[in-house]
């Protein structure tokens, strides 16, 4: 199929942006979207022009560096599936396709579809922890953790830290990625600890770079990982919780 | 004139004592003293990542190192099936000798027995410590941990988290990371590349690295460096691994005097998806738990077009489990990917371009369920579905071998440090414990017990003697020099001004790689690599064309580096492969066969580690031998029928 792309070029964080229009032919249906944006930059490089700058690594959607916001979609039309995870088979021959950088406050643009997403790490850094420092911790199976537990908390833990969830909020809120590690530590018995600190330094953190949660649910439709809007309704009666008993300062439930 | 020698340290005694004795006799660093030490961590994945956390909270100054934007974007993130230990909590006979065992026979007699019992030892402290640090692994319904078996082993000793099992434990360490770095323990940079290991009178004293979104060329001084900067599985091109995984780091530390050992050491995954076009970028894993359930198989029938569901039972050749009766699904990966290859080969392989096998799960659902079946396996088969729009719990799945780990790497020492003084590797950089072939979930526990486990105890040994100097510091001329090095080489690459791009090379190297150095190798094939690698090199070198500024974000100026260090270490591969005239684990050497088709191995002439010396580009390097000594596990044919 042939395709026309339209894709944002931007030379640097402080130049000002512009969407530029390129031709990609010959796409073939098994062909990754990525993969045909490889394509479309070789022929760039054979022509003298600079090639895009996009993010991706792993390629099988786990490691979280890809990310498009594809004709105002982050991640493109396919439900819970990464950029990179994205098949060619999705489109149809003769489209137009908008190809953006994630568009938040929180994630400065660095150069035309990359994007600076260290506010991530910044709410991990607060508190996304258990803190046990390598030594002689006990025996793995003293710690029973009732398989519902782990199963949600895995479910939890299965974010990949992307930032599509931020950078399909129209508020550029960060509750979605907060709250799926929060759940993760929260709901393990090894997490009890320090529950109520890790609740509030993380959300206190994450408000330092994040805009405003107002409950539009385009955060979970974005998600690669199908991360539910649940997390963030435990995450805010947690935060509530210790907020108002003031369980941090006495490190309880 | 060689400078290596290549001393083991490898302790003496019985062999589960010599752990314990090695670290009551190593050196101490006192913990008042310990912040008086600077430690550079390059890389953040398991190894990386656990050793910076570790050595942070005994009271090291650390600085680690990523080109990643984010430590959690590691490689290891990518892993999948789970991770070994001894733990024994089946009670199905497993035990840390059993480990052992299974580990110097699935490695074909190629590694150091005493690093391999280590490590069998602190599988288990392992498990432990993720717990703690709130890793979610599979749990039963008693809440107890759950363990499933993987290839190579009789008893079920791996953990797993789902199919994500990489992603957990490197998400642990990451978490471990990140706390020392809001302690101000360790000092992160992200999107930051070294390009340069930097020794002064033979000793490593830091690093030089560029940053990747400003392009500044800098150095920093260490009083140790540590690299755990992965494996070097994409000099094939198209591989398991993540786009951006590379060499670099370790051939630059090879290039300053560092032996790189057994680098014809490469594990070829059994179940991968098999390629669909030119264009493919990367290789996808299917994990290798799927061999528990699934059944492997071809038509007997030559250029069979038939769909799988017409093809009648007695007209399928499940040639594992009719070669290997006893391991049948279960065989190694160095077996059961030349069993494959000896199929498609036949023209038996299925598919549109007859390049898989099938992996079949229609048994298993008839025996288990659905449910039961999906619940294990679910995250994969939509992966695989996503990338082939076929459901494999309808049609079975196709699969083929690819590049997937590399045994080979750095040399090191029992306590992991190269042959230069102050330089350590780690994980999959290193080239330890795996011999020629590893066994699945191997890869995870090695890391961890390198980052968690063994470098912050013998790290001690060498910073002792150091007390009281502070680092080199990096005004000395050695730094200059090499921060100019890397200075001219980005000038360099810029000005070429050829025609093709680096990712150009990059395939068109990794096609001759896979095929003269890849399944099956030979005298001949081997020779001509090394005559075209150089040849291609040497267009590469005049022809590519790198655009773009060098200040700034410049993809492909970062992988034009790493494109040119492949090529070096393509030819390296090819080289060890020849040398090596024998067939063990994942060498396979089409002269050295049984006659039904099995790797031969030459213990009389080749039982050594082979660690070459660099001696400049496009030279013949210097073949150093380290001898294996089986003390314990008597080499043996190693037979899994
Ligand atoms: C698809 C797949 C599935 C796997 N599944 C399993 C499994 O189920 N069980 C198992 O045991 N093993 C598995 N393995 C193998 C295992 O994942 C790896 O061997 C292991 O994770 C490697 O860890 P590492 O810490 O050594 O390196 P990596 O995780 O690759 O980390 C390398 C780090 O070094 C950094 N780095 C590299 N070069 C530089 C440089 N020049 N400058 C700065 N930073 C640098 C990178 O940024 C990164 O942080 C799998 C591998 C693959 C590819
Ligand atoms: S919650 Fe989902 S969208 Fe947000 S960072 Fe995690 S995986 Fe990405
Ligand atoms: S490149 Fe890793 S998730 Fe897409």
């Amino acid at each position: 199929m042939n395709l026309t792309l339209k894709v944002w070029r931007q030379e640097g964080p402080d130049a000002a942006g512009r969407f530029e229009t390129y031709q990609a032919n010959d796409v073939k249906d098994e062909m990754s979207f990525l993969e045909m944006l490889d394509n479309v930059n070789e022929a760039l490089i054979e022509d003298g022009r600079e090639p895009i700058t996009f993010d991706s690594d792993c390629r099988e959607g786990i490691c979280g560096t890809c990310g498009l916001m594809i004709n105002g979609q982050a991640h493109g039309p396919q439900k819970g599936t990464a950029t990179c995870q994205l098949h060619m088979r999705k489109f149809t021959d003769g489209e137009t396709i908008v190809i953006e950088p994630w568009r938040a406050a929180a994630f400065p643009v660095q150069k035309d579809l990359m994007v600076d997403r260290s506010a991530l790490d910044a709410i991990i850094e607060a508190g996304g922890y258990i803190s046990a420092d390598t030594g002689a911790p006990r025996d793995a199976n003293e710690i029973l953790v009732p398989k519902p537990a782990a199963d949600t908390a895995m479910d939890a833990a299965a974010c990949i830290g992307c930032g599509a969830c931020v950078a399909a909020c129209p508020n550029g809120a960060g509750q979605l990625f907060t709250s799926a590690k929060l759940a993760h530590l929260n709901l393990l018995p090894q997490g009890q600890a320090e529950r109520w600190k890790r609740t509030e330094d993380m959300v206190e953190t994450m408000e330092l770079f994040f805009g405003s949660c107002t409950n539009y649910g385009e955060c979970q439709e974005a998600c690669p990982k199908e991360i539910p809007i649940d997390f963030i309704a435990l995450m805010n009666r947690d935060y509530l919780k210790s907020k108002i008993k003031n369980r941090k300062l006495i490190g309880q439930g | 004139m060689s400078t290596i020698t290549l001393d083991s340290k490898v302790p003496s005694g019985p062999i589960e004592e010599r752990w314990d004795n090695h670290r009551f006799t190593m050196k101490l660093v006192n913990p008042a003293n310990k912040r008086k030490f600077t430690v550079l961590v390059v890389g953040t994945g398991l190894a990386g990542a656990s050793a910076a956390a570790t050595l942070a909270e005994l009271g090291y100054q650390v600085k680690c190192f990523t080109f990643h934007d984010s430590p959690r974007r590691a490689h290891s993130i990518a892993a999948q099936g789970g991770i070994n230990a001894a733990k024994n909590y089946k009670n199905d006979g497993d035990s840390i000798y059993r480990l052992f065992y299974d580990t110097v026979k699935g490695g074909d007699f190629r590694a150091r027995e005493s690093n391999v019992y280590r490590l069998a030892q602190v599988s288990v402290n392992i498990i432990d410590q993720c717990v703690a640090q709130g890793v979610p692994f599979a749990r039963e319904y008693g809440g107890l941990l759950d363990n499933r078996s993987f290839g190579g082993a009789q008893v079920s000793r791996t953990f797993y988290a789902r199919g994500q099992t990489g992603q957990q434990l490197l998400l642990g360490a990451y978490q471990a990371l990140m706390q020392q770095v809001s302690l101000g323990r360790v000092e992160l940079h992200t999107k930051t590349e070294l390009l340069d290991v930097v020794t002064k009178d033979g000793v490593c004293v830091g690093i030089v690295t560029r940053d990747l979104v400003s392009g500044e060329v800098r150095s920093w001084s260490g009083h140790a460096t540590l690299l755990a900067t992965g494996g070097y599985g994409n000099a094939f091109y198209l591989s398991t691994n993540a786009m951006n995984c590379n060499v670099t780091a370790a051939w630059r530390a090879h290039k300053k005097g560092a032996a790189f050992a057994n680098p014809c050491y490469t594990q070829i995954h059994p179940t991968c998806i098999p390629a669909s076009d030119e264009f493919q970028s990367k290789l996808t894993l299917m994990s290798e738990s799927l061999r528990n359930d699934g059944r492997i198989w071809v038509p007997k029938k030559h250029d069979d077009n038939r769909a799988p569901d017409q093809i009648p039972e007695d007209e399928r050749d499940y040639y594992l489990e009719r070669r290997y009766p006893s391991f049948g699904n279960l065989a190694p990966r160095d077996i059961a990917s030349r069993a494959a290859k000896v199929v498609v080969d036949e023209g038996r392989g299925v598919g549109p371009l007859k390049n898989g096998v099938y992996l079949d799960f229609s048994d298993a659902i008839g025996r288990l369920g659905q449910n039961v079946v999906f619940e294990r396996y679910g995250n994969l088969f939509d992966m695989y579905e996503r990338i082939t729009d076929e459901d494999p719990m309808k049609v079975p799945m196709r699969i083929y071998p690819a590049s997937h780990y590399t045994m080979g790497g750095l040399w090191v020492d029992y306590n992991l440090m190269t042959n230069i003084p102050g330089l350590y590797a780690l994980g999959e950089a290193n080239f330890s414990d795996h011999g020629a072939n590893r066994l699945g979930a191997s890869a995870l526990m090695q890391g961890l017990a390198d980052g968690y486990f063994v470098v912050p105890y013998t790290i001690g040994d060498y910073l002792a003697g150091l007390l009281g100097q502070a680092p080199v510091s990096t005004d000395d001329p050695a730094f200059a020099q090499a921060e100019q090095g890397i200075r001219d080489e980005v000038k360099r690459w810029i000005s070429v001004g050829g025609t093709k791009s680096p990712e150009h090379y990059h395939r068109e190297l990794g096609k001759l790689v896979w095929e003269y150095c890849g399944m099956a190798r030979e005298r001949n094939g081997l020779e001509k690599a090394l005559t075209e690698i150089p040849a291609l090199r040497e267009e590469f070198e005049k022809n590519v064309r790198v655009l773009g500024d060098p200040d700034g974000v410049n993809q492909s100026l970062e992988k034009v580096g790493r494109v040119a260090d492949f090529f070096e270490l393509g030819e390296l591969m090819c080289r060890d492969a020849l040398m090596r005239e024998e067939s063990c684990g994942g060498h396979f050497r089409v002269e050295h066969q049984t006659e039904e088709g099995e790797a031969q191995r030459d213990d009389e002439n080749f039982s050594f580690v082979g660690a070459w010396e660099y001696t400049g580009k496009g030279n013949v390097p210097n073949l150093h031998r380290e001898p294996l000594v089986f003390e314990f596990v008597k080499p043996t044919v190693r037979s899994y029928k």
